[in-house]
């Protein structure tokens, strides 16, 4: 029985996802429930950072375009497979967050906010440069995905593959935070110095969780360029990284589940958005802004609260 | 010589705007410990209701006036209905609100004045000064003579009047400065007000230079950010210091090294800065208690 609990979320999770596909009319619905996975995959990794380590980035949308245009770059100009260039991409990523990591999280609140947004600039301005490469301004086009002479095309196809990929995120972020880890970043949350007290490497933690987000983002950067089949510098400018943290807080800080909802809300929004012609980005502020002063917790933990219930890994 | 003159020129012309904003940054910062993301759509509303007051017809003096009011009643509205009502939330919560408010900022221009580019003739004609054989725009003899007017009146109102004191003692402990009667929701409208206002004026004097856009916030408003965290967050001189450096190092290294990576240099430098300064050149040392 408490198997069955324990896994409950993760199995309503699975059956949503199996069942989608027979209501879902045609491509262009496929398609937004492609993007929804993609980003709540993303959400998930950025949420491990924002809501439960207490730590921002304004800057992940540049991981997201390292890894967008390594899957770009690597197989068009040197001939590298497309999964070797991910995983060199996820590499680099990685490697980038390693070494700003440590200066960086001796830093605090908003000093944190600026060095990340900077950090995040830079590389959007690299991408938009360095032509010779990345197709500047205009971008360019990405090779398929091919594993072992299959080849994965078509928005079906693709949509087993996130729907897979996003059940393991889901699986993987619920097991990390009941982790000791997970504790751990739990209690640097609560208070760096009492974290500290107990022990806790603070960080040594803050670099790991900075480091695991930007290695998932930069992922999944690789998977949006491949299944899109072209990138434009977009993908790693400073909206990008503001609509990622939107997602996470809108969604519910440290609340898993809250990454699903702010994910899938977030990326239908703008579909929806789209009758209301030229209006889109008022409406889209001014929603954000009504969110956030009704509910500054975000939608999955008032909703809890009122209803009584109190998530699991709520802190 | 003469093209380092040149670049120190126009180096200082933009880092007055940069510190205008600073300085609007700190304000707000100071008050409320909020960083107002809006903060670069207050620049651009500056030089876009002037360029619209202008074509309108309506005489300089009176355009440049209603370019910085209208922006300050925008801070004061922005205080109200968005930050006051959320005053206990998260860094994070508070820091998505006003960019949410630059959004629809920037969608009401863009949807009223177009996505095209604007400008409208210098203040006192554009026929340069040539001073060691680099050229000075009379309109950037503005721009650094109304900052200079404008950081005096600031230093003036904080240190001199009882406003600005009300203002310095909310921000040092905000329950404190209630408990001897000032009225610290309206040293936040006030705050607000004040910022909103510095912002447009650094836009209004910048468009003939520059040119002006419904999209131009964004950016100008970040290097603004990073004046303000250059010069230590929270601190005058600082964000004026700040905004004057960034200004200058961005125009030399365009200059000397790449302009195509002119945008990323002011983030090169604040990540430097916060790696070996982390609270900036005159951020205040402080221990923090447990």
């Amino acid at each position: 029985m408490s198997m069955l609990r324990r896994h409950a979320p993760l199995l309503v999770l699975a059956v949503v996802l199996l069942l989608l596909p027979l209501v879902l009319p045609n491509n262009y619905y496929y398609d937004i429930a492609i993007r929804m996975a993609i980003n709540a995959i993303i959400v998930l990794g950025l949420n491990l950072l924002i809501g439960f380590a207490g730590q921002i980035s304004l800057g992940h949308a540049g991981f997201i375009g390292i890894g967008a245009y390594a899957s770009a770059i690597l197989p068009t100009h040197f001939g590298w497979h497309p999964i070797v260039a991910m995983v060199a991409g996820a590499a680099i990523a990685s490697a980038i967050a390693a070494i700003v990591a440590r200066p960086i999280f001796r830093l605090k609140g908003h000093y944190l906010a600026m060095a990340t947004l900077g950090l995040g600039i830079i590389i959007a301005i690299v991408i938009k440069n360095e032509a010779a490469y990345t197709g500047g301004p205009d971008g360019m086009p990405v090779p398929a995905l091919g594993l072992m002479g299959f080849e994965i095309s078509g928005e079906k196809q693709w949509y087993w593959v996130l729907a897979v990929t996003l059940l393991f995120s889901f699986w993987a972020s619920k097991n990390l935070i009941d982790s000791p880890f997970g504790r751990a970043l739990r209690a640097l949350h609560g208070s760096e110095v009492a974290a500290q007290v107990m022990g806790v490497d603070i960080v040594r933690y803050k670099v790991a969780i900075f480091v695991l987000s930007a290695f998932f983002a930069s992922l999944m950067g690789s998977i949006t360029a491949h299944y899109i089949g072209f990138v434009t510098p977009n993908i790693a400018d400073f909206f990008h990284s503001i609509e990622l943290v939107t997602m996470v807080v809108i969604g519910g800080m440290a609340s898993i589940y809250g990454s699903l909802i702010g994910a899938v809300l977030l990326t239908a929004l703008p579909q929806a958005l789209s009758t209301f012609e030229g209006w889109e980005t008022v409406v889209f502020g001014t929603i954000l802004m009504f969110c956030m002063i009704f509910m500054p917790k975000g939608l999955v933990p008032t909703l809890a609260a009122r209803f009584g219930h109190k998530e699991r890994g709520d802190s | 010589m003469s093209q380092f003159l040149q670049f120190l020129f126009s180096g200082i012309t933009v880092g007055a705007t940069y510190a205008l904003a600073a300085l609007g940054f700190t304000l707000i910062y100071n008050a409320s410990n909020v960083i107002n993301f809006a903060q670069g759509e207050f620049i651009m509303l500056g030089g876009m209701l002037a360029f619209f007051f202008m074509q309108s017809g309506v005489p300089l003096p009176l355009a440049i006036l209603l370019a910085i009011a209208i922006p300050a009643v925008v801070g004061m509205l922005l205080e109200k209905l968005a930050i006051e009502p959320a005053r206990d939330a998260d860094v994070v919560t508070l820091i998505i609100i006003t960019i949410g408010a630059s959004l629809v900022i920037r969608g009401l221009i863009q949807i009223w004045l177009g996505k095209g580019a604007h400008t409208y003739p210098a203040f006192s004609g554009s026929e340069p000064f040539l001073i060691g054989g680099a050229t000075l725009l009379p309109q950037s003899l503005w721009v650094l003579g109304i900052t200079a007017l404008v950081v005096v009146a600031l230093w003036y109102f904080f240190s001199r009047t009882l406003a600005g004191k009300a203002i310095l003692a909310t921000s040092c402990n905000p329950l404190a400065a209630q408990l001897v009667g000032i009225n610290t929701q309206w040293v936040l409208l006030i705050s607000f007000a004040l910022s909103a206002a510095l912002g447009a004026i650094g836009g209004v004097l910048l468009t003939p230079i520059t040119l002006t856009s419904y999209d131009v916030g964004i950016m100008l408003g970040l290097k603004g950010f990073v004046a303000a965290v250059v010069g230590g967050l929270g601190s005058g001189l600082g964000a004026v210091v700040g905004g004057l450096l960034v200004g200058i190092i961005e125009a030399m290294a365009a200059g000397y090294i790449s302009s195509a990576y002119k945008d990323a240099i002011p983030f090169v430098l604040i990540l430097f800065i916060l790696f070996f300064m982390p609270r900036g050149i005159f951020g205040a040392k402080i221990t923090e208690r447990v």
